[in-house]
This record gives C-alpha cells, structure tokens and sequence, in this order.
C-alpha cells in the first residue's frame, strides 16, 4: 500500500516533497482525480493529495482577478464566478465523464496543470492565457512564485506558462490567481446544414475571418450531429456561437448568415439549446465513457485549423470524429486496436504539423504508445533539462508525460 | 550608469582579432562590424543613460548563420546579446563589451500570409507595424499595439512580451503569438508551436515569451491576425480630480465592459499633449480618459452610452464622443504623442513602467505626488489605467548634477510602491539592467533561482545577454546542488491515512 499524503498548506507540500526525495520516492499529485487518467500508466510509491487545500483566497470582481488555492474545486469558482455574472473565459471541459467519472469534479490546481480548455479557447485564449499568478513547490522541495495578481506583467520570466499543462511533472500548484472575463449578456447559434469536413472548414474559415465575436465554430459530421445535446439533426452539423449584448445579437447572427451562405442553408438556436449543445461539445458528450462510443479510445488532436479534415482524411473511416476550435482541434475516437490507431494518427499529424494526445485507452496501450505527443531531437532533449532543473531526482509525477520526465 | 554589468572576460577581448576574422567565415563580410565608428549606433538601446560598445555586431540574415556563430560562441565562452530595433526601455539590449551584439535587422521578411488560418509567418526582424500593414489590405491586423510600432521588431517584441493600448481585450503579444522557431546559444535549432494552439509538451513558447533574450534567438515567429472590428469609437472624458477618473475605470469594467482600450493621463500629460498635437483635450481638468469601444455597431453605439452614464455618475466635468473615425484617432494622437510631447518641456524624461492594482490607483497617484516635492522633480502621468499599467515619466535635466541619480531614486522608489500595493516592477517594458536590481523587492532568492534554473535549461553557460534581468548569476552547478539533509525531514505533521 502506498503513502498518501493530504496537505493543508504549502509548508506541508515542501515536507511531503522533502520525504519522498530522502527516501527516493515518486509521488502521484492528484486533486480529485478526475484526469488521474491520461498520460502513461505509472507506479508511484505515493499519493500527495491537494483536494484538502480548498478555498478561494482572493476575489475581486471589479480588477477581474480570482486566487484560490489549488485543491479549491473548479465547481465552486464557476458558481461564485457566475454569481457575479463574471466566468472563466477559457470555459474549462469537463474531462471526467470521458474517463468514467462523474460530472462536475476537479479542482482548479488540475484545470491549469492540464491546460484545459473549450470551444471559446478560439476567441478568448486557453487556461494558460488567463493564469496570472503562482505559489508552487518544485521537486527539490522548495516553494516559489512566479507572476503576481495582475494582469499586465513582464517581471522575470513566465512560469505560470510553464506550469500549465505541465501536468504535475514540474511543480505542485499551492495557489493561483487567474484572470476572470465578464459573461457574455447573451448568445446564440447559427447552424449550416449538410457540409462535408472540407466545405465545413471553408465556412469555418470564412465565419472567423470576420469580425463578428464568434465564441465557437464546431463541425459535426453527420454520423456526429444528432448525438449532442440540443441538437437533433441527422445532418452534418457546423455550428457557431455568437455572444454578445442582446441589443447587437440579431444584427451579429444575420452577417454570421451573410457570411456563411456561400456554403448552405443555416438555422439559428436559441439561448438554451445553444448553451446546451455548446457544453455537449465541450465535453465531448457523445465519447464519454458510459455511452455507445464509450469503450472506443479517445484522441484529441490539435492541427492548423485549415489541416483538420485533411488528418482527419487520413485516419480509418472506421473511426467517429469531430471538430472544435473552428476545425484546429479533432476528437477521433478510432475502433480499438493494438495501438488504438496510434501509427496513422500520428502519421498524419506529422505531416500537417500540431500535436495528437492519446486521452483514454486501455492501461496497456498507455503503457506502449505515447500518450503525449513524441519530442525529438534538440526539443526533447530540451524538455529533459526543464524537467531535471525543476525536478531533478524525478519526484513529481516521474513517467506520467513521456518515459524519464 | 550605475549598474555593474559581469565582469569582462580578458581571455576573450585579447582574442578579438581572431573572433572577429572567425565570425566574418560565418556571415558575409559586411555582416560583421567591428570599427568603433559603426558600433557606435548600437551602443546603446531606448534607456539611453547605459551606453556600451560591445566587441563586435554581427547581422546574420539566415537562421543556419545565426546557428554557427551561437555555436561558436558557445565553443568560445563568448557572449551574445540578441537586439531588434533598440527600442527596449529597460537596456535590454545593452551590448557588452566582451560580447557579440547579434543585431536581427536583417531577418526583415514576411514569410507567409496564410488567411484561411488567420496567421502571418514573419521573421523576427520585421516591425510590429509591417505586420499589419502587410495584412490590412484584408480587413486584418496584428492586436498588440506598443507605441513603439513604427520601429520595434517583432523578435524584440516577443523578447519583451511587449503589449499596447488595446491588450486590455486583446492581450499581450504573448496570447497573440502561436509559433516560434529559436536558436539555442549550442547552435540547436528548435520550433516551438506553430499555426495549431497549445503546446502538446511543456509550452516553452510561453517561457520564450517575455525572456528577454536570455534563453535563445528567435528568427520566426507565427503570430495571430484578427479582421478589425466594424466600429470603434472613442471617448474623451475630464475629471475634476484623478481620484475620480480612477474610480470611474473600476466602475467601467466592474459593469461587465471590455472597452479597446481605457487610457489615463494627469494634468501635466493633457497640457504636454495639447500643445504638441492639439487633440482638443480639455485643459480646466485633473485628469482625462480615453475609453475606446469597438466591435458590432449596435452594441458599440450601446456601450457608448453605458460608459457616458457611468462616467457621469463617477463626476465627469466633460464628455466627448469620437463622430468620425478622423476625430478618434485625433483623441488617440494626443495620447500616443504623450513622451515626445513631455519631452519638449523638458531636457530629458525617464519612464516607469510598473503595474498596480486598479483599486490603488488614487493611493499611488498622492504618494507619487509626496515623492515628487521630496526628491523636487516633476512627474506626468500616462497609464493603461484599464490594466492598472503606470507609466510615470519623471522630468529632469541630465546637465544638472545629480538629477539622474534623483531621478532614478525617485523611479525606484514608484516600483517599489506598486510592489507594496500588490503589483509588479513592469507591465511590458521588461527588466533589462534598469530594474535588474529591483528584483528582490518581489522575488525572494527562491524564486529568483528557481526563474534561473529554467535559464540554466537552456543555456547552462550563461552567455546569452548575461547580465540582464537577475541580480546576481549563480553558476547552474550551484543552483543544481540540493540542499537535502536525509533523516532529519519534518514529515511528523503531514496528515498521512
Ligand atoms: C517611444 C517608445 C514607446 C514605447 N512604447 C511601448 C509600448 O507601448 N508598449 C511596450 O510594450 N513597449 C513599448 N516600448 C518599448 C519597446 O519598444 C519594446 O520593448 C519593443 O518590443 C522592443 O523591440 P526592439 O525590436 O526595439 O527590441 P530591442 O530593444 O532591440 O531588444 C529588446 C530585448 O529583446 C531582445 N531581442 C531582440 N530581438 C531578439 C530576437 N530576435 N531574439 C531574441 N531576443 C531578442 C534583446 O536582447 C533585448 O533584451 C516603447 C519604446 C519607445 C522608445
């Protein structure tokens, strides 16, 4: 049975390091677990646990900053986000059902460490544009900051960066302070019917060269479509959300429809089948795991928006996709095979440039193909010496991204 | 000059000659200056109080040149200070006299203009304008916006994570740039990012970012282009005290309002401004706003409103609004001329960069004014008050004795105030050797050597425009050592189940 420790203050995180480096110990940083899931399977002699350093810190609406510390639930900061109308601007995808989990879990430590995004990441940025500031404890066992609490900030270099999407590999979050975004008034969707992958990428293309505030451009296949919420189509599918103030919504969807009707016959969603059908896409609803496509593995591909569907034409027709970010980032859930499709998949996203990140399948195939995206060369080479500098006798989460990081 | 740069390597300088005749088989002859005379124009970058002459200039013009001299340097223990246009503010680009000043000017090409990404491929020489200016004939444009952007280079750019009047919606460039290619101080040659977002590793692009040509050279750089939003207009809004008009920005965004941009300037600012360009701004107030709103006209039209009732419920003296494109960039003028205009009423100006809280403002405006009758020097005020961003600019005459060093103290002292309030050092000025030695008023040592420990990742030498940014530079040996005493660790009071 493995160690387990819960600290409840970043004194005890710098303790809990400070062991397992005397005793040559790796630890597993976990918050509630809910990506416990990605990445290579490993075996840690230890649990260190944030789920008990919860509590938002700091929140003051009107300088739109938050700090909480890092085992403070995701849930609890988007209800008293929202209280004030205000949100998380990088809309954070829920990662547990897809890995068996329930809804609505982890922390805000886990969003950054994992970089987690959704369909706004087009318009507004990613988690790791809105992490302003850190307190975090390295594998030498020693605390640090980085940033501060305010938005503008050049001083010394950006380890919050860094830290994100790090996935616990480099430094344990303690606490953190993120930019927060008023929420939109209002939004809607405008929906083109009956597109192919490559036509759907053209109006995609076409919808965000304008200047209207398009906060998601999706493309669902027609296989796809109707197994999202608030859609019921047997159509392909590509959608768009437009926010903004009521006032200017109407006028914002109608040149959305002028730009788009090159390309086919669109209908609009209301309020709340688009905010339904906007979560189900972030969420990846129709891969979860308690679902049809349930058992398939499940990758998440990101690729120059225009390069989409030609990787996608490269993959099994066998396999179920579909397109976020307006065609920048595919969902491939191929059928299960030795290498859950690792070979082709990667092939051709060498070819168009971008990176592919196996996110759910079976221990073994965690364990043989990369889940990460392979470095090579100078690159990897580089990845090695961050790592070693941040964590030199590979405490934190040894093995989770690439084999010796 | 007042802050001590590393030690000159004599072994080097002795060897000068023979440098120089090694570097001139990498990059065309012509590429390697080294009489004094054409050094001169690099002795210096925008801090212009820090001169140097660096050893010898070199203007590479591809990146595998860049990679041979960076490799011989490496093989030679020289050092190498990477420099854009020589706008930094903060010396960034300060040559050394034992180094290698790799100026970028050559690397001037747009490489690709690739709309159906929304992306342009530009080398790292080529300026922030030429950026937008390459693509406007689209609609399009490049968001971060210094008021440098006629000269400054993209590369310096990304140096610097350089930002501008409208990163309060539109970021930094460092939420604006998708893909570097860089060279490291070994020669390597390594591609960060690209046209697709996020990183699938570590996101070492974000680190590259702001790093001040401290971790490698950057000679691509894939930045995001946006198509300009239908309408912007401008308000211009006096107030009787600056109190007011800052209260009036924190009531602006705490309404849920994103403006373009919301900049602030003190009275000395407004007078400065008026009568260099004449923007028509009113000269019986404390202080002015200029709030920008762009995006759809219908809701630029309503927002335009919401932010006129606002501020006349924060005690606005005065309220225009911009009615034709020809007068908001009028109002714009006034604020985008405010350094050259308060440079000619006076000798010389040195500008501050740090950034607070919004709420402080008010605070940190009475203290800077007690600051200013202590050390009997002049302040005017500029801010990017929508992001809490100061740029005090403090009046002075370097012919007077002492009043450069005044005026130094005097700037110290305003960063350290907005560090006591909560802020930072610099908001998009960078570092550099000016507020080099302010670092620990905000990092402990911890955190300064953790920042370096990232330094030594790429670049375990410390010859990459050594002398920048941290106060003292430890050896990457030392700042690998643990300091981990087995046996005797304090693990009794962690909760173990
Ligand atoms: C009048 C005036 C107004 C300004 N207004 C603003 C403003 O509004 N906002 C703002 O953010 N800044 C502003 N600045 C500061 C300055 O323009 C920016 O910091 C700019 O990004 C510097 O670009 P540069 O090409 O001149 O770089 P340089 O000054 O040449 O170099 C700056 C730093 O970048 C490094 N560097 C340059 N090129 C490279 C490269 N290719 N690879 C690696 N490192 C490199 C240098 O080593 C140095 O550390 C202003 C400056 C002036 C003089």
């Amino acid at each position: 049975m493995s160690d387990y420790h819960k600290p409840s203050d970043h004194k005890d995180i710098e303790a809990a390091v400070q062991w397992a480096i005397a005793g040559g110990k790796s630890l597993e940083i976990i918050g509630h677990g809910s990506k416990r899931l990605v990445g290579r399977p490993a075996q840690y002699d230890a649990t260190l646990d944030l789920s008990g350093m919860a509590g938002i810190t700091l929140y003051e609406p009107e300088e739109l900053i938050l700090s909480a510390r890092a085992g403070t639930p995701l849930a609890e900061i988007t209800a008293l986000l929202a209280s004030n109308g205000q949100e998380l601007a990088f809309e954070p995808m829920d990662y547990g059902p897809l890995l068996g989990g329930a809804p609505g879990r982890g922390t805000i430590g886990g969003t950054l460490a994992a970089n987690v995004s959704g369909p706004r990441r087009v318009r507004a940025g990613a988690a790791r544009d809105h992490f302003l500031g850190v307190v975090a404890v390295s594998g030498r066992g020693e605390t640090f900051k980085s940033g501060g609490r305010v938005v503008k900030n050049v001083t010394g270099f950006d380890l919050c960066k860094l830290l994100a999407g790090s996935w616990g590999t480099l430094g344990i979050l303690a606490e953190v302070t993120l930019k927060v975004l008023p929420q939109a008034k209002s939004e809607a969707t405008l929906a083109v019917f009956g597109l192919t992958d490559s036509e759907a990428a053209a109006a995609m293309a076409a919808a965000m060269a304008t200047p209207l505030a398009i906060a998601g451009a999706a493309h669902l296949p027609d296989y796809m479509a109707s197994r999202f919420d608030g859609l019921d189509e047997a159509e392909a599918t590509t959608v768009f959300r437009i926010e903004g103030i009521a006032a200017s919504l109407d006028e914002s969807v109608a040149s959305l429809k002028r730009a788009v009707r090159p390309f086919g016959a669109s209908a609009t969603l209301d309020q709340a089948a688009s905010r339904r059908l906007w979560r189900s896409i972030r969420d990846a609803q129709p891969f979860w795991a308690g679902g049809p496509c349930g058992d398939r593995p499940l990758w998440r591909i990101s690729a120059a928006p225009s390069k989409g569907c030609e990787i996608a034409a490269k993959i099994t027709p066998a396999a179920m996709l579909f397109y976020d970010w307006a065609g920048g980032l595919i969902w491939v859930a191929p059928p299960v095979t030795q290498d859950c499709g690792a070979g082709e998949i990667r092939r051709a996203v060498a070819a168009a440039g971008g990176h592919a990140t196996l996110v759910r399948a079976p221990q073994s195939v965690r364990a043989s193909v990369d889940p990460f995206h392979p470095e090579t060369g100078a690159l990897a080479a580089l990845t090695r010496r961050v790592k070693e500098n941040f964590d030199p006798k590979g405490v934190l989460n040894p093995g989770r991204m690439w084999a010796g990081v | 000059m007042s802050v001590a740069m590393p030690a000159q390597d004599t072994s080097v300088l002795k060897r000068r000659r023979e440098i120089v005749r090694a570097l001139r088989t990498m990059v065309p002859a012509e590429g390697v200056i080294d009489t004094e005379r054409e050094m001169r124009p690099y002795q210096s970058d925008g801090l212009t109080a820090y001169r140097q002459l660096p050893m010898v200039v070199v203007l590479p013009h591809t990146t595998d040149q860049v990679a041979a001299v960076l490799r011989y340097c490496h093989q030679n223990g020289i050092k190498v200070v990477p420099r854009g246009a020589g706008t930094s503010l903060s010396g960034g680009a300060l040559p050394l006299g034992d180094g290698v000043l790799l100026g970028m000017a050559r690397f001037n090409r747009i490489r690709e203009i690739d709309f159906a990404n929304r992306v342009a491929v530009v080398e790292p020489g080529v300026t922030n304008l030429a950026v937008t200016q390459a693509v406007e004939h689209a609609g399009f444009y490049y968001a971060p916006d210094p008021s440098s952007q006629i000269a400054c280079t993209i590369g310096g750019n990304v140096a610097e994570n350089s930002g501008g009047v409208h990163c309060l919606k539109y970021g930094m460039t460092t939420n604006n740039v998708l893909g570097c290619e860089i060279v490291l101080i070994t020669g390597e040659i390594v591609r960060l990012g690209g046209k697709h977002l996020d990183a699938g590793g570590y996101d070492l692009l974000g680190i590259v970012v702001g790093s001040e040509g401290l971790l490698g050279v950057v000679t691509e750089v894939t930045v995001r282009i946006l198509k300009k939003p239908e309408v912007a207009r401008a308000l211009l809004i006096g107030f009787p005290t600056s109190e007011e008009a800052a209260r009036c920005v924190g009531s602006i965004i705490g309404a849920g309002i994103i403006p373009g941009g919301i900049e602030m300037m003190d009275r000395l600012a407004i007078h400065s401004a008026e009568a260099f360009v004449h923007a028509g701004y009113p000269l019986d107030v404390e202080a002015i706003l200029i709030v920008e709103l762009d995006g759809p006209r219908v809701e630029v039209d309503h927002l335009v409103e919401r932010v006129g009732e606002i501020a006349k419920t924060c005690g606005a003296s005065g309220l225009r609004v911009s009615t034709s494109e020809k007068e908001r960039l009028l109002f714009w003028a006034g604020r985008k001329a405010a350094f050259p205009a308060v440079g000619r009423i006076s000798p010389d100006y040195y500008c501050m960069d740090g950034t607070i809280p919004r709420a402080m403002l008010p605070r940190v405006l009475l203290r800077m004014q007690e600051l200013s009758e202590i050390y009997r020097l002049r302040v005017a005020n500029v801010f990017h008050a929508g992001d809490g961003n100061l740029h005090p600019l403090i009046l002075y005459d370097a012919n007077q004795p002492g009043e450069l060093e005044r005026a130094e103290a005097f700037g110290a002292d305003i960063l350290k105030l907005c560090v006591e309030v909560g802020g930072v050092l610099t908001g998009e000025h960078g570092v550099g050797v000016e507020k080099r030695d302010l670092m620990p008023v905000m990092f402990s040592q911890g955190d300064l050597d953790q920042q370096q420990r990232l330094k030594c990742a790429f670049d375990d030498k410390g010859l990459l425009n050594p002398g920048k940014v941290f106060p003292t530079l430890s050896r990457c040996a030392e700042l690998g050592r643990m300091h981990v005493s087995g046996g005797r660790l304090p693990f009794a009071d962690i909760p173990r189940f």
